[in-house]
């Protein structure tokens, strides 16, 4: 086939639309990130969907962090199809700390090191068949590791 | 960049039908809101933003980080239908733009 000049300034546009649509998902992304304020970054990753607390979503921390630079965290749920794991830390700077995206067969478990900012709740959304959960704690936090 | 080579040591176990996934990177992770001690200056934002792992070039997890990851992260996780023997991928890439990428077999 040959180019014509009606398929390329086709093909053209539809590339051009292609980079001008895909931002927007990641746009909310970036903002959620961005914010500092708890309930918008919620706002920005999940729009209005109603998140419920679940006891399925297990949620291993320290009760007494001694440093806030490294708190370990690890989440587990039995609920099944799980598409992402989110972790938030109410008293960070920027309260959005991590978002685990699953694709295909997974168990619904990560485990990773955050920051806090201070004493608050760990806050921990599960998305699972579409539907959104979640599981909080409050961990002490003695010396804050964001900032100073 | 250079300092970023050889940055992830990753290791992937199947026990039953899960392999888990454990990556440890070594990485600044500035938040940009930490304060140099001696000037006083913030320290500008330097951490991975996203770090993805692929099983015969399939993504399984795609992960998305802010600076409240702790310095020099850590994170594991389990996804079904590895095999021995298998290649697992894992990548970052930081907000400055540098990347790193490290294959680990399923043991």
């Amino acid at each position: 086939m040959t180019i014509s000049r009606r398929n390329f300034i086709r093909n053209a546009v539809a590339l051009g639309i292609g980079t001008i649509i895909l931002p927007p998902a990641l746009m909310a992304d970036r903002a959620a990130f961005q914010t500092e304020e708890f309930d918008k970054a919620l706002g920005f990753l999940f729009t209005d969907t109603p998140i419920v607390t679940s006891d399925k979503i297990t949620l291993k921390a320290p009760d007494i962090a001694e440093n806030g630079k490294v708190v370990e965290i690890e989440v587990k749920t039995d609920l099944p199809n799980v598409e992402s794991i989110t972790i938030l830390s109410e008293k960070n700077p920027r309260p959005l700390v991590a978002q685990f995206n699953f694709k295909g067969k997974v168990r619904g478990w990560a485990k990773t090191r955050i920051k806090m900012g201070g004493t608050g709740n760990v806050i921990v959304v599960v998305k699972a068949d579409g539907k959104l959960y979640k599981a909080s704690r409050q961990i002490k936090v003695t010396i804050g590791g964001c900032g100073g | 960049m250079a300092i970023h080579k050889k940055s992830i040591r990753a290791k992937a176990k199947l026990k039953g039908e899960i392999t888990e996934v454990k990556a440890l990177i070594k990485h600044p992770m500035e938040s940009g809101f930490r304060k140099d001690k001696e000037t006083g200056d913030l320290v500008p934002a330097h951490f991975i933003k996203e770090l993805k792992c692929e099983h015969n070039d399939k993504v399984v997890m795609s992960a998305i980080w802010s600076g409240g990851i702790s310095k020099n992260p850590y994170c594991a996780f389990r996804f079904k239908g590895a095999a021995k023997g298998d290649k697992v991928k894992i990548s970052w890439e930081d907000n400055l733009g540098h990347t790193d990428t490290r294959d680990a077999k399923v043991k």
